[in-house]
């Protein structure tokens, strides 16, 4: 296969358009309707005890930085904040975007909004690109939010664990967007009914963090911004490292999320500062399933997924030597056995969507 | 010329559910609401084209199962993002126990 061309206005999403494999209509495992309603049924409560759970940590946290400021015993209080602030709200923009967090609305709008500040994601952008992650889940060209490319960039993705690169796209494209509105990239899957609110969020934004910076002048420290914007560094390794693991060294332009999708065992904090994400497929197949719900959606339909790995250290083992392999065979991606009695994949359906390309789906 | 066509019996949807209903090469959803009524709109998002007889009804909204956007399926009024624009509705009637709808 050519090499990917990942940009939205490269010929790689055309062609995914032209061939079907864009807006494709993907597999799903059977779930009678009647489980499915309940699993799909939205609550506050859960969402609120976390909520509260996540927010209280936060100031409790952050007080003890404060507190201990100047000794070496602020450490871990930062170190245990930037973690709530630069990963757990990388899941509750991903849940509440989804609307499916908080049964109330107004709930999920304003966490949404809350931790797309804090992981730096304009939130009128951002809602438009995981509607197109969802419809079009890691087909090149049409997916803005592939986190490993092929070849894998290996420095750009270490640098991710501290937030660089991200950061480093964040801030003039927030300064773009104050001046212009959405790029062009972004126009491809924003509407334009949205544009004004993508520069009224990026102007937003920048003057909170004029503030901040401002307070750090002010006060010659630099503690303003450990408690604003620095944690998206220092604390960004448990997102990243839990995020990988979802679409990592698997398959691409594919139809069916048994293929491209990662379900893994974790620990309970990690769960809760991933929001039960860990049960990857299982959302990409019902997105409308409430991540409370998700370890019941798994119980109900894991006789046809892929084994899930035991834990986030069996995961990177699967998936490491992968991504290496990539490096020098792009087309190469882990394609994981079903249990018996699963339907086979369809691999059918994408073949004919890439014109039948006998090396697009090469074997394990 | 609008005809009336038979989607259903009154028994094939639960309240606060729905069913899809293909006619004449189209796609449709019928709704049965909290309080006994009956609607129809068009059976597919206006975003994605994703049939919404997967989705979710919750008083008189449907969430779309793929994307969770929402309309009020009694008007078709959008109501939630990433949908923008309106579903089509169409009039409903039930005759005894068999629900119909006008097509055009």
């Amino acid at each position: 296969m050519a090499r990917r061309e990942y940009s939205l206005l490269g010929p790689d999403g055309a062609r995914a358009v032209e061939t079907g494999l864009a807006a494709a209509e993907w597999y799903h495992t059977d779930v009678p309707r009647k489980v499915m309603k309940e699993l799909m049924q939205r609550s506050d409560q859960p969402a609120i005890r976390d909520t509260i759970l996540l927010y209280g940590c936060m100031v409790g946290f952050a007080a003890g930085g404060i507190a201990l400021w100047g000794t070496w015993w602020c450490v871990p209080f930062w170190l245990a904040y930037g973690v709530l602030y630069g990963s757990a709200s990388d899941s509750r923009w991903h849940e509440c975007g989804h609307g499916t967090a908080f049964k109330t609305a107004w709930m999920n709008n304003a966490v949404y909004e809350i931790a797309s500040f804090m992981i730096m994601r304009n939130s009128a952008t951002w809602r438009w690109s995981h509607a197109r992650h969802h419809t079009d889940t890691y087909i090149v060209g049409r997916d803005p939010e592939i986190a490993i490319m092929r070849p894998p960039a290996f420095v750009k993705l270490i640098g991710s664990f501290f937030g660089i690169p991200e950061v480093i796209d964040f801030f003039p494209r927030m300064i773009r967007n104050s001046l212009s509105g959405p790029t062009a990239e972004e126009r491809t899957f924003v509407p334009q009914s949205e544009w004004g609110k993508v520069q009224r969020v990026a102007l937003i934004y920048t003057a909170i963090y004029a503030a901040t910076l401002a307070a750090a002048i002010g006060m010659q420290s630099i503690l303003p911004l450990m408690v604003v914007g620095l944690p998206r560094i220092y604390g960004a390794w448990h997102h990243v490292m839990t995020g990988v693991l979802q679409h990592g060294g698997l398959a691409d332009n594919v139809i069916d999320h048994r293929l491209n999708s990662r379900t893994v065992y974790m620990n309970p904090v990690s769960r809760f500062v991933y929001w039960n994400m860990n049960y990857h497929v299982e959302h990409h197949m019902f997105p409308m399933v409430p991540y409370h719900a998700l370890p019941r959606l798994h119980e109900a339909i894991k006789h046809d997924l892929p084994a899930p790995n035991r834990s986030i250290v069996e995961a990177f083992a699967e998936m490491w030597p992968a991504l290496r392999r990539q490096l020098a065979y792009e087309d190469y991606f882990l394609r994981r056995d079903l249990p018996a009695g699963a339907k086979p994949y369809r691999e059918d359906f994408h073949r004919a969507a890439l014109g039948d390309m006998p090396d697009a789906l090469p074997a394990e | 010329m609008p005809q009336w066509i038979r989607a259903c019996a009154t028994g094939d949807v639960e309240e606060e559910d729905l069913i899809r209903f293909d006619h004449g090469g189209a796609t449709y959803a019928i709704y049965h609401s909290p309080e006994g009524r009956f609607y129809a709109t068009a059976g597919l998002c206006t975003h994605e084209n994703v049939h919404l007889c997967d989705g979710l009804v919750m008083g008189h909204l449907i969430e779309c199962p793929k994307h969770n956007g929402q309309f009020d399926y009694r008007t078709g009024a959008a109501k939630r993002a990433p949908v923008c624009v309106d579903l089509r509705t169409y009039p409903v009637k039930v005759d005894g126990s068999d629900v119909f709808i006008e097509v055009p």
